[in-house]
């Protein structure tokens, strides 16, 4: 039988003991005829020290799907259905209250804008000793201290001096080295990385994906890493979601993902990356056409419509169907009618496969 | 920043310098003076003509306005502020209480202002569009409606006229009590919407959304994160407002008999009483500067980002 997205085998639920796990994930914007389905029913796990990476041109949900973890979609967007399962904890079953303590401790959350992210009237220590001094309850000396420690320990320079600056006073790599501070601060078990590198310099990108990385790797924290750049993936993460239009369309592990990607996006997204050292007159392949709108209703594979194997095989299906997810590998899944397994299921039984092909 | 404050009290001079200079211009256009609106068509014949005429030439009101205003300088450089022709004052001894009078009134209006504008602000923006937003928004446009004479007149009917519990003429400590929340109430109402909206956007912030991200409850994000920055718009009104305070007092005093320097500015119209208008004019204007003074500093201080450069 093909595993369905409810399966547990395919790689993208994982297994009981997974620090976050999130099945069916709807996130939509609006009501009635207007609205947005961002998410489309997402399965997703993390494990315990795992660094997972998020990718997907924009507007492709990712960044929805991080804030929903952490239930941060403000009306008129809303989780629509689904499960998000942190630590043994059910995150939407929360009340407000349950949500702002449950916050921070154990989820720290890094943005794509860290000067827009501060609060520009209050002193970088004050706002790196906040969460410290509200939820661990030290005192405000203690805490502006242990603020001190935590800039330097994200190596900020002269940590006791920018701890009494404001955040215009500090460049933007800063800001992004303090962000993380304060993400940090409470030791938390999952990061959350949305695009914090897109608004910096390049030399500076590649010293806070260190600092991220060392970060987790030495606490055992799990990383998710939200990017539209496959090379920083490729730098950091052990496992790639590859995300499209609200949903997953590929998952594995990064190795498995950067030589053999299986899902036409994805060689898409590969092919369509600068490489710096490219042969001489080696053209950069786009992927034509853009993204669907996510208010109108997609029956088959959102990808279908700019699909190149589409196209080539003729594959109707894929206009009408939604694919489930098939294991083609170790902890690799893709869902796409075009894969040669699903071509032989076709043959088959057009309606539902029945033969195993997972392998 | 003692320099730049320095500097802006150096400024107060020119400042102060034009407003004598408009106000004896404007002085010049009036037909009449204090001495003859005291004792026209009470008096006439030969001798009193010259009694007038003498008293004129006292306080040299037969010059010309720039030889008058020569003289008022040289007085005011040497700290004396003339005399009341009507009172038989000197302007100083009259003023005093008064303008002390004026300034506890106009304190009390603008606590009353904060606390009401702040508070219904605050508690507009964060419970947006509910009954509660709607009922203080409402409430707010008939306070920004609403003249400050009209409302005072209401609400002696209402307090002391129907209700009897608060007392129409300046008798005993609760006397402050209705002109302060005459002007105060009329004060609050722009306030709470100027806060209300900065309220709002400030709340929209990527910042915001960061704090609350990390676990600050709604309360948290309201008081230590949003208040502060929404403050910064606030005290430019506040600032503007203590204007509006200084000048609504003229007219509230009037009404409540509350003994200012504005119901004593309106008399001294009346009376022609150019000294005492004078006076007036120049220590309400030098409190409205030194008021907007002080608002820069705090500006300054609210937001880090403000450097003060004179």
């Amino acid at each position: 039988m093909v595993t369905t997205t409810h399966d547990d085998r395919h790689g993208t639920a994982g297994s009981a003991d997974d620090l976050l796990a999130i099945r069916g994930l709807r996130t939509e914007f609006g009501t009635g005829d207007r609205t947005v389905r961002a998410v489309r029913g997402v399965d997703l796990s993390i494990a315990r020290g795992e660094i997972l990476g998020l990718v997907g041109e924009s507007g492709s949900g990712k960044s929805v799907l991080a804030s929903s973890i952490l239930r941060l979609i403000r009306p008129p967007g809303r989780i629509a259905a689904g499960e998000i399962v942190f630590d043994g904890r059910d995150v939407l079953a929360m009340n407000t209250r349950t949500l702002s303590r449950w916050r921070g401790r154990d989820i720290g959350i890094v943005f794509q804008q860290p000067q827009g992210c501060l609060n520009p009237v209050r002193r970088i220590g004050w706002q790196v000793a906040e969460p410290l001094r509200l939820k661990k309850g030290l005192g405000r000396r203690a805490a502006w201290d242990e603020a001190v420690q935590l800039l330097r320990s994200v190596g900020i320079p002269s940590p006791e001096s920018k701890a009494r600056a404001y955040p215009h006073q500090v460049s933007g790599g800063q800001a992004q080295r303090v962000m993380i501070a304060i993400a940090l601060a409470l030791r938390p078990k999952l990061l959350i990385a949305d695009e914090p590198t897109t608004a910096l310099d390049v030399t500076i990108q590649a010293q806070i994906l260190e600092l991220l990385r060392d970060s987790c790797r030495t606490h055992g924290t799990s990383l998710l890493f939200v990017t539209h750049d496959l090379g920083v993936i490729a730098k950091l993460a052990d496992r790639v979601a590859v995300m499209y239009a609200g949903n997953i369309v590929e998952t594995g592990s990064v190795g498995g993902i950067l030589e053999s990607p299986r899902h036409p996006y994805t060689r898409g997204l590969m092919d369509a990356a600068p490489r710096l050292r490219s042969s001489e007159g080696e053209r950069l392949r786009d992927i034509p056409g853009s993204i669907p709108n996510l208010a109108r209703p997609i029956p088959g594979c959102p990808f279908a419509p700019r699909c190149g194997l589409r196209k080539e095989l003729e594959l109707d299906r894929c206009d009408r169907e939604m694919p489930p997810f098939v294991q083609s590998a170790e902890r690799h899944a893709v869902r796409c009618w075009g894969l040669p397994e699903m071509r032989t299921a076709n043959r088959t039984n057009a309606a539902a496969p029945e033969r195993e092909i997972v392998r | 920043m003692a320099q730049y404050v320095g500097r802006r009290l150096l400024l107060l001079v020119p400042v102060i310098l034009g407003i004598l200079l408009v106000t004896f211009l404007m002085k010049a256009l009036i037909p009449t003076d204090a001495v003859t609106a005291m004792y026209q068509g009470q008096l006439s014949g030969k001798s009193a003509e010259k009694a007038i005429a003498a008293l004129q030439a006292k306080y040299h009101l037969d010059l010309p306005w720039y030889r008058q205003l020569w003289f008022y300088l040289s007085d005011l450089a040497h700290g004396n502020l003339g005399e009341s022709v009507r009172l038989h004052k000197p302007v100083s001894a009259v003023i005093g209480y008064r303008y002390l009078n004026t300034i506890m009134l106009t304190g009390a209006a603008l606590a009353i202002a904060l606390v009401l504008g702040l508070t219904t602000g605050i508690v507009a923006a964060a419970k947006r569009n509910t009954w509660l937003d709607v009922t203080a928004t409402t409430i707010g446009l008939f306070g920004i409606s609403m003249p400050a004479f009209f409302f005072g007149l209401l609400l002696i009917l209402v307090f002391s006229v129907w209700l009897r519990i608060l007392p129409v003429v300046p008798h005993g400590p609760l006397a402050i009590v209705l002109p302060a929340f005459a002007l105060g109430i009329i004060e609050a109402a722009p306030l709470s919407q100027v806060t209300r909206s900065s309220m709002i956007d400030v709340m929209r912030r990527d910042y915001i959304q960061a704090a609350r991200a990390r676990g600050a409850s709604e309360l948290a994000l309201t008081i230590r994160h949003a208040l502060p920055n929404a403050l910064i718009v606030v005290l430019t009104i506040v600032g503007l407002q203590i204007g509006n305070l200084l000048g609504g007092a003229f007219i509230v005093e009037t009404i409540f008999s509350w003994h200012g320097i504005g119901e004593l500015a309106v008399n001294a119209i009346q009376w022609r009483d150019f000294a005492l208008t004078q006076a007036i004019i120049l220590v309400s204007a030098a409190t409205y500067l030194m008021v907007n003074l002080v608002a820069d500093l705090l500006y300054a201080w609210l937001d880090p980002r403000v450097e003060l450069t004179a």
